[in-house]
This record gives C-alpha cells, structure tokens and sequence, in this order.
C-alpha cells in the first residue's frame, strides 16, 4: 500500500522527461527497493528510510545526510538528482555515514535535460565516512540530453575516508551529453583499507570532461587501484590526472586507457609519491586511436567500418 | 569459385622507398575444395590471401567471385558475398568477449548451445571461455583457434586460412583438419589454405605453389607433392645439422 503512494507521489511531481533521465542514472523505471532520495529540478521528489538507513535533510545548506548502522547487510540507498529546468544551477552537498561491519550499495547520479539556451549545472559534493571494516559499492551515473545551446554541466566531488579494514568499489560512468564536466575525488585510505575507482568516460563534440584523483595511502597494507577508460571523439577534450602518495607500506595502481579518434585531445598525467621504502606504486597510461587491423577484423565478419568502430568503443567502455 | 585475372601487387620498400613487385601478373582458378597455396617465406602468399579478402587493393588485375567482378568491393562488401579471412596473428579486442566476436561472425546474438557446438569444434569448452575477453588473458593458441571457429560460424562459401596451424599448441593437426572438412560439409565451398605444412598439403585437392610473387606450378596433389618434396633439400652442412 505504502508503496503505490509513494509510487503516484513520484509520477505527479516527475514528468515523462524526469523519468527519462532517472532511468538512464540510476536504472530506475519504478520505485527503488530500500532507502531512497529523488531530487528534481532542485526539490525533493521521493524518499524513503529504513529501519537502518536514515536519510536526514541538511540545515545549514542543500544536501543530505544518509547515516547507515552498524551491522547493516545486503541494503541499498539510491539518490539520483534530475535537473530539466534550463539555467538551474545548484551545488548539494551529501554526506554518507556508514557504519562499522556493514556492507552495503548505494547509487547515486545525475541527469541534466537542457533545451534551453541556459546554462544549466549540477554540483555534488560527496563525503564518504567509511567505519572499521565495512563494504561500500558506489555507482554514480552521469547523463545529458536535450537539444538546447544551454550547456549541461556537472562537477562531482568525492571525498573519501576509509578507516582501518573498510572498503570502497566505486563506479562512475559518464557515456553522453555532458559538456563540461571537472570530477574531483579525494581519498584517505587508513591501515588494511581498500580503494577501487573505476572510470568509464566518453566525449564527443566540444566536450570537455577532467578527471582529478588525489589518494592518500595512510595506512600499512592499504591498496589502491584505479582504472580509468575513456573514448574521446570529434572535438572534445578529455584530461586525467591522478596522484597517488604512499606513506606506509602500501600497494597503488593507477592505469588509464583511452581511445582517441577524430580531432579530440587527450592528456594523462600521473603522479607517484613514496615516502616509505615498502610503498608499491604504479602507474600505467595508454592514448591511441583504434588500431587498422581491429576494424579490418570486423569487416571481414561482415560489419561496416562505422559498425566496426561502434562495437569496438562499446566493448572498451563495457 | 574464385577467378584472379592479372593480378599484380606493387607495395614500398620501407628501407630504400623504392618500389617493390610482391606479386606479378598472377593468374589463378579455385574451384576446388580445398586448395593450399604454399611456397617460401616472401613469396607473396599473405598478400594473395589479403587481396582476395579485399586487405589489400591489387596494383593490376582483376577478381572474379562466381563470375561477379568483386575488384572493386570493399572488405565489408566481400565478407557479405561470403569470403570468411582468418588471420595469421588473431587481432585482440579489450572488453569484447568470446560471445560477441562469435555473435558478429553468426550475424545474429547466438545462443549458448550453439556457442557451445562451435568452440567445441576447435577443442575449447564453452563454459569456460563464453565471457573471456579477446585480451591479452588469451594465449595465442586460444586465439587461433577462437579465429578458426569464427570462420566457421560465419559459414563462409570462400574461407580463407592464412597459416592456421601456427600457434595450435596442444590441438591437433586431425582436428584442424577434421574441421576443414565439417565447414566443407556445411558450406559446399572452398577452403583456401595459406601453409607450409605437408600434413595440411596432403589434403589439397589443388595446390599453388608461389615463389618470387609468380605462380610457379598449380595443380593436384599428386602433381605437385612429389615436386615439393623434392625441391629444396637442404645442403650437405645443414642436413648433417638436422
């Protein structure tokens, strides 16, 4: 019963264009399971608690703060954010509690509909406060659509403290429409700690999407490995930056792979600190355009050079 | 059957930039089942198989399909007509599985039962290898023989094998050989084999010899095998080295 209210309470305040986007950032054709908060153009459209996961409003400024109890197993929190109003700007500011042996999915993203002439921008900043030994998997979609001259843009900001034994999977994905995008993420990662980012970009036109990575390996045996793919098309204009400081023993990978085509620029610039002799770091970066002999595979089983091109950029970002 | 007219391929010497002759006038018929082309290394033999697979553009000539002229037709174009091309080096792919590649040669999303009928032709087990990527994780064993079963989905009337046996670590000649004649079986078409190998040449039912980028001999087996044999007996300080 509780749930077909809450049900026609999202599709009053959601049009067609709202759900649209809601099911390209976070999957969501129906109400989510669990805990939830759906903001749209700026207001809240959707929420709900659970007997463990807490979703609190922010006083002092935008935003939410999602506390999570100890213990908590196999529950989700989705928090999509819809913007379709041309020239809204907002920065919201979330904050995740998690605390200590739970192990738990949350799902964020964000998608932006612009038809106007408007900019129209989208800034999240969110802290993760991983407890003792708790799982954390993280999924951030970014979107855009709309035909508008108005740019969408969207600079998420992650902050991250993992303490002893926590871990983190992260994913975050940006595949189309964005313009301009500035993606900050910040970690902590205490003893026995884990971090994993994985990064999945593609631009096209004018678009211009920079990554920074900024991971501080605090504690002895913490690891970090972040994995960047990105397929940069036409015009566009794609930066990755990642530094890694290793200050105990610790084991820190970072790799980004990227696929150039057309006229479009890619930097990748790595940074590796070791300030204690059993630091391991890494860093591997590869820019090149799709190699003649994979298309020339394709095409001798029947695909198009463009069809060739197409199942090879979907793979990479798969 | 496969008509090449004239066929001459001129490419660059990457050293001097002159240019250099990799193939001259070359005039052959395929209508056989299987037909081997085999000669030394440099003969021109990758080059021949590239250009009927529409790789390469011929310098001179002209290529006939079932007496359409496909000189002109792009890769894409020549796969449709039915030329299947396996490649001497299987190209690797990040993020496309087993499955997709199988899927794109079978022209539809192919079921696990039939992946599971072809991988089982070239000795592999579906379960283990349906979502492998096509990555660096694969040998080149693995690869070539994933090559050869996307050949065979794509039921191609003209198959091209550029060196198949190269690389097939533990799988055997007999299989290789036991699926050329199951693809037979299904497509009624010709399997062209780019080798070196007598095992492979004992099946032709023609054989081309190149040498120098020149047909130097076509005929049956029994014509050119004895031939072959024959020629190209190392000199007394190597054969005492053998």
């Amino acid at each position: 019963m509780r749930h077909s209210e809450q049900s026609g309470i999202k599709e009053e305040i959601m049009d067609t264009i709202q759900q649209e986007l809601l099911s390209q950032v976070a999957g969501l054709h129906e109400v989510p399971e669990g805990a939830y908060n759906i903001r749209a153009n700026g207001e809240l459209a959707g929420r709900n608690t659970t007997a463990n996961i807490d979703i609190i409003t922010k006083e002092d400024r935008s935003g939410i703060d999602i506390r999570i109890r100890p213990g908590t197993k196999s529950e989700s929190v989705h928090i999509p954010v819809v913007l379709s109003k041309s020239g809204l700007k907002e920065s919201v500011y979330n904050d995740f509690f998690v605390g200590e042996d739970s192990d738990v999915t949350i799902v964020a993203g964000c998608g932006i509909h612009n038809s106007g002439s408007a900019a129209s921008a989208h800034s999240g900043i969110h802290r993760f406060f991983v407890e003792k030994n708790a799982k954390v998997r993280y999924v951030e979609k970014h979107y855009g659509s709309g035909d508008g001259s108005g740019e969408r843009i969207m600079n998420p900001t992650t902050e991250i403290h993992l303490a002893e034994g926590a871990v983190l999977e992260m994913e975050t994905v940006q595949i189309k429409g964005i313009d301009s995008t500035v993606r900050t993420t910040s970690a902590e990662v205490a003893q026995g700690a884990s971090l994993v980012i994985r990064e999945k970009i593609m631009t096209h036109g004018k678009q211009r999407a920079e990554t920074d990575f900024k991971v501080d390996m605090a504690g002895a045996d913490s690891s970090v490995n972040l994995i960047s793919r990105s397929v940069a098309k036409e015009h566009s204009t794609q930066i990755f930056r990642s530094r890694i400081v290793g200050n105990a023993s610790c084991h820190g990978h970072s790799e980004c792979d990227a696929i150039i085509m057309d006229e479009a620029s890619v930097s990748a610039i790595p940074e590796l600190t070791a300030n204690d002799i059993d630091a391991n770091l890494i860093h591997e970066a590869a820019i090149g355009k799709i190699a003649g002999e994979q298309l020339i595979k394709l095409m001798t089983l029947g695909l198009t050079e463009k069809e060739a091109e197409e199942q090879i950029v979907n793979g990479f970002l798969k | 059957m496969l008509e090449l007219r004239n066929i001459s391929f001129q490419a660059e010497n990457e050293d001097d930039g002159k240019e250099i002759e990799i193939l001259r006038n070359v005039n052959l018929t395929i209508e056989d089942r299987f037909v081997a082309v085999t000669g030394p290394n440099g003969s021109g033999k990758s080059t021949l198989a590239k250009i009927v697979a529409g790789i390469l553009t011929p310098t001179e000539g002209q290529i006939f399909l079932d007496g359409t002229d496909i000189t002109d037709k792009s890769i894409t174009e020549r796969a449709k007509l039915g030329i299947g091309f396996a490649f001497q080096q299987p190209v690797r792919f990040k993020g496309i599985t087993v499955k997709d590649l199988l899927s794109i040669a079978a022209g539809k999303d192919t079921a696990m039962s039939e992946i599971c009928s072809m991988l089982s032709e070239v000795g592999l087990c579906a379960r283990d290898y349906v979502n492998r990527e096509i990555n660096a994780s694969l040998s080149g064993g693995e690869l070539k023989r994933i090559e050869i079963a996307m050949i065979m989905a794509r039921k191609s009337r003209l198959a091209i094998f550029d060196e198949p046996e190269a690389g097939i670590d533990l799988w055997s000649f007999q299989s290789l050989i036991r699926v050329f004649e199951k693809m037979h079986e299904q497509t009624k078409g010709t399997i062209l084999i780019i080798s070196h190998q007598e095992r492979i040449l004992n099946i032709a039912d023609q054989i081309v010899l190149l040498s120098d980028g020149r047909i130097e001999k076509t005929g049956s087996r029994e014509e050119i095998m004895p031939d072959l044999l024959g020629a190209g007996q190392p000199c007394r300080t190597l054969a005492d080295k053998l």
